[in-house]
């Protein structure tokens, strides 16, 4: 072994030439116009991925998605990017399947990671993951009939295959799309499905169904016969963080197994988005991880620019531009991590007081972005190669017709006073508050326990994978935006359990006042720049693929956008598919839940730091 | 020592309940009227916890505040055009608008047939509309904005919630108070608080006018 050559430290051509040497046949190069890495044979595949793992190195499988090629090449593509933990960019690799009946491996004994997203892309593809240890649907129910994300397909309420429809203008007569097409009679079941099964089914075929081997024959170590007993947490817990189901099996009071369920939440943004036309997609990032909606922009911000600067005349954000986003961003981070630590508390049964104080403070970020951006939550700030207005020189409320309540403050005065005097001593204070209180510490110390090469495998990310002691961030792997020249930590744990989960948050936290803290003289400088791009409404978005990743505070956040860069043709993009930090990091929940008690479930959960408007999508 | 984190916890509880209580004794009785008292509990200084008595009470919302769009028409008191439609429908919003909740039917001259610069309809269905404020970005003649009544709750769906270019329609006054900096901003961009059409022709009027001028002298001369 000793004469095998280092592979891990080679770069992205370097490793492709590699693998291109080892498997001359099986692997060609995607010489599509825009496009990059490696189209490997399906039959080869899970071997190359062994060795993409184990000897270049690329041990974190970041996103794995499908893409159909319906008139184009008619045939399914199935897309990988894999990353190494140390940093750098990505290894993109390809299998190309038929459109009839897709056969691709699964990577599920090489990188348990892909587990959810090979799921999600038989669930919405029909892509069969031969191997899949658990191949059944994801987001949606059994009862749905075909795979929504196959180009053919077309919903409910279809009108176009793009966006603007014709109907709006110049002969805009009104109506509203359900009294054309009525709900309930615009539903369609698959063929074999019995509708009967709904309601007399035994509850043993239910949970079979869910592919859980519930074994209520066990035995218990003491000889004693006792049944497992299967329990539903969900999915209208308040403790749940939404509309979100766990089946668990409990054996007295310990989890045996546990099953997440999801897609309650679920209207296929993906699809939504590739009617949607490049620009049309930006308000519906907001709704995905609706706490940290201006990360979410800024991600798919950043993808469609990727592609934009491949063609002519496009020129960059400006230095103004790239400060108010990363200003932005960090302020994202500290409402989110505000609100994701009060909630732990309350799954902790400290109810509502430290969540209330947090809120106290994301009160304050909120009105911020609300006079600039314009809305609390929904903020839609990012634009291609800009953002949507500078910063207000007034925070100011007039009176207007529903009110007579005013309120005016300078902007910079108000910035300069939250990130220098008010949140520092607000964290101070929540540290006192918290972080040495011993119940807190009983409830969460060795509690869901996540190692660190299982939250490498399980493609966790974000705080989940840092606080298991795996110093990756994205901010710092792949560095966006301005960065680079910003002087911050990247927080890690030791244990990988919820105690040091909540460390890292609160670490993060200081570290987002910290880079706050240099953002805020640079925006002084850089006064009066422009930061309105001059991208129009209808970019010309030239061909090819990209893929943009930001670390948002959930995780790692990715946008793949393909566009088919047709200048007279729509301008949509053809394929637009999210890497939700949130679902891929549920990953972790069962084998993080195993051997815990039912009240340690729900902490686990809140550890996690879910939001189902990304989880479902 | 155990229990020493949660007695030093407990402590900044009782600090923050002292604060509630030192602010509702400072503002005695004026907690939430009068501009500064309001604007102090609401900015960065302010200490304690509050609760505004929605609905007899509301925060301010910024000028900046996005919700459901209204169309800008002249005031009823305009000298030129009492009440005329700023949109042209040219059809950018409708364009724009991700969600395709805005329909407009283009203007035409009846006698000529050829399309006029308003709109013969205008209907926004706001129980679509995501409130992302792309129409109003993108509005070539600052005609559509959005408004700051966030209030629009009715009894039926299915009958309300479409409006028309009646419901639709706001005075230019009314942007100029809700967004008076915005407003003022977008003035100075067209060059005046006209719509950009009547400046446009106020401006070709003058320099035929000033030709016209040079003409004539020309001719004296």
């Amino acid at each position: 072994m000793d004469a095998v050559a280092d592979n891990t430290q080679l770069d992205i051509s370097a490793s492709i030439e590699l693998l291109r040497e080892r498997w001359p046949e099986a692997i060609n190069h995607d010489n599509r116009d825009g496009f990059s890495g490696i189209i490997v044979d399906p039959a080869q595949l899970d071997d190359v991925a062994l060795a993409i793992r184990d000897e270049l190195g690329f041990d974190y499988l970041s996103s794995v998605t499908g893409v159909d090629y319906l008139g184009v090449s008619d045939h399914m593509e199935v897309v990988y990017h894999a990353y190494r933990t140390s940093g750098g960019p990505a290894l993109v690799f390809k299998a190309q399947t038929g459109r009839d009946e897709p056969r691709v491996p699964s990577l599920v004994p090489v990188w348990p990671g892909a587990d959810f997203q090979e799921r999600e892309a038989y669930d919405l593809y029909g892509i069969h993951f031969e191997g899949h240890p658990n191949l059944r649907r994801i987001l949606l129910w059994d009862g749905f009939d075909g795979h929504p994300m196959r180009k053919d397909w077309q919903e409910a309420y279809f009108e176009e295959e793009h966006k603007p429809f014709d109907s709006r203008w110049p002969g805009g007569q009104v109506y509203r799309a359900e009294e054309k097409n009525v709900f309930g009679k615009n539903v369609k079941y698959p063929d074999d499905f019995d509708l009967g099964r709904l309601s007399d089914v035994s509850e043993s075929d239910l949970y079979q169904g869910l592919g859980l081997g519930v074994d209520v024959q066990a035995l218990d170590s003491d000889g004693l016969r006792t049944d497992r007993l299967v329990v539903n947490l969900g999915p209208h817990h308040p403790s749940t963080h939404g509309v979100f189901r766990m089946v668990v099996t409990l054996d007295g009071e310990t989890i045996a197994s546990l099953d997440p369920v999801m897609g309650y939440l679920h209207r296929n943004h993906e699809k939504i988005g590739e009617r949607n036309s490049f620009l049309h997609n930006m308000p519906f990032t907001d709704r995905l991880d609706y706490i940290s909606s201006m990360s979410n922009n800024l991600g798919y911000a950043l993808a469609v620019e990727q592609l934009l600067s491949q063609g002519a005349r496009y020129s960059p954000p400006t230095y103004r531009a790239e400060c108010l986003r990363v200003l932005m961003v960090e302020l994202t981070r500290i409402v989110n991590h505000l609100w994701s630590l009060g909630f732990l508390l309350n799954d902790l049964g400290a109810f509502f007081t430290p969540m209330l104080y947090a809120n106290n403070e994301r009160e304050k970020i909120l009105d911020f972005f609300e006079a600039t951006a314009g809305s609390r939550l929904m903020c839609n700030y990012m634009r291609f190669a800009g953002v949507y207005r500078d910063l207000p020189e007034r925070i100011r409320s007039v009176a207007n017709l529903v009110n007579d309540k005013v309120r005016d403050y300078n902007t910079m005065d108000y910035l300069t006073e939250m990130v220098n005097e008010r949140l520092p001593r607000f964290l101070d204070e929540y540290d006192t508050l918290l972080t040495r209180n011993e119940i807190l510490r009983e409830r969460t110390v060795g509690v869901g326990v996540l190692l660190a090469e299982d939250a490498i495998a399980l493609s966790t990310c974000g705080p989940l994978l840092r606080a298991s002691g795996v110093p990756y961030d994205v901010r710092r792997a792949e560095p966006y935006s301005i960065y680079p020249e910003l002087d911050f930590d990247i927080p890690t744990g030791m244990n990988g359990d919820i105690y040091d989960r909540f460390l890292v948050r609160f670490q993060e936290m200081r570290e987002s006042v910290r880079i706050l803290k240099q953002v805020l003289p640079r925006l002084e400088q850089s006064q009066g720049e422009e930061v309105v791009t001059k991208v129009g409404h209808t970019p010309r978005v030239p061909i090819g693929e990209a893929y943009g990743r930001v670390e948002n505070p959930k995780g790692e956040l990715g946008y793949y956008v393909v566009s088919e860069g047709n200048p007279r043709g729509p301008q949509n993009p053809w394929r637009y598919h999210v890497r939700a930090p949130s679902f891929i990091n549920l990953t972790a929940l069962g084998p993080m839940c195993v051997g815990h008690k039912v009240a340690d479930v729900v902490t686990i959960l809140g550890s996690i730091d879910i939001v189902l408007g990304e989880t479902d999508r | 020592m155990y229990g020493q984190g949660i007695a030093r916890g407990l402590l900044v509880t009782m600090k923050h309940i002292a604060r509630s209580y030192m602010d509702d004794i400072r503002y005695a009785g004026r907690k939430y009227s009068g501009e500064g008292n309001f604007g102090a509990r609401q900015g960065m200084q302010a200490t304690g916890s509050y609760t505004v008595q929605y609905p007899d009470e509301k925060v301010a919302v910024p000028e900046r505040f996005r919700f459901i769009p209204f169309l800008v028409i002249e005031d009823h008191d305009h000298a030129e055009r009492p009440g005329h439609d700023w949109c042209t429908s040219c059809g950018i919003c409708a364009k724009v608008c991700p969600p395709q909740c805005i329909w407009i039917v283009r203007g035409r001259n009846p006698q000529t047939g050829r399309p006029v610069p308003e709109p013969d309809a205008f209907y926004i269905d706001i129980d679509i509309c995501m409130n992302c404020g792309y129409c109003s970005e993108f509005c070539p003649f600052d005609a559509i904005k959005m408004d700051h009544d966030y209030e629009l709750a009715s009894y039926d769906r299915t009958s309300a919630h479409i409006f028309d270019k009646q419901k639709l329609s706001k005075e230019m006054s009314h942007w100029k108070r809700i967004a008076p900096t915005t407003a003022l901003e977008e003035m100075q961009a067209r060059g005046g608080w006209e719509h950009k059409d009547i400046l446009k022709e106020k401006a070709k009027a003058e320099r035929a006018a000033a030709r016209a001028r040079k003409s004539a002298l020309k001719q004296s001369s």
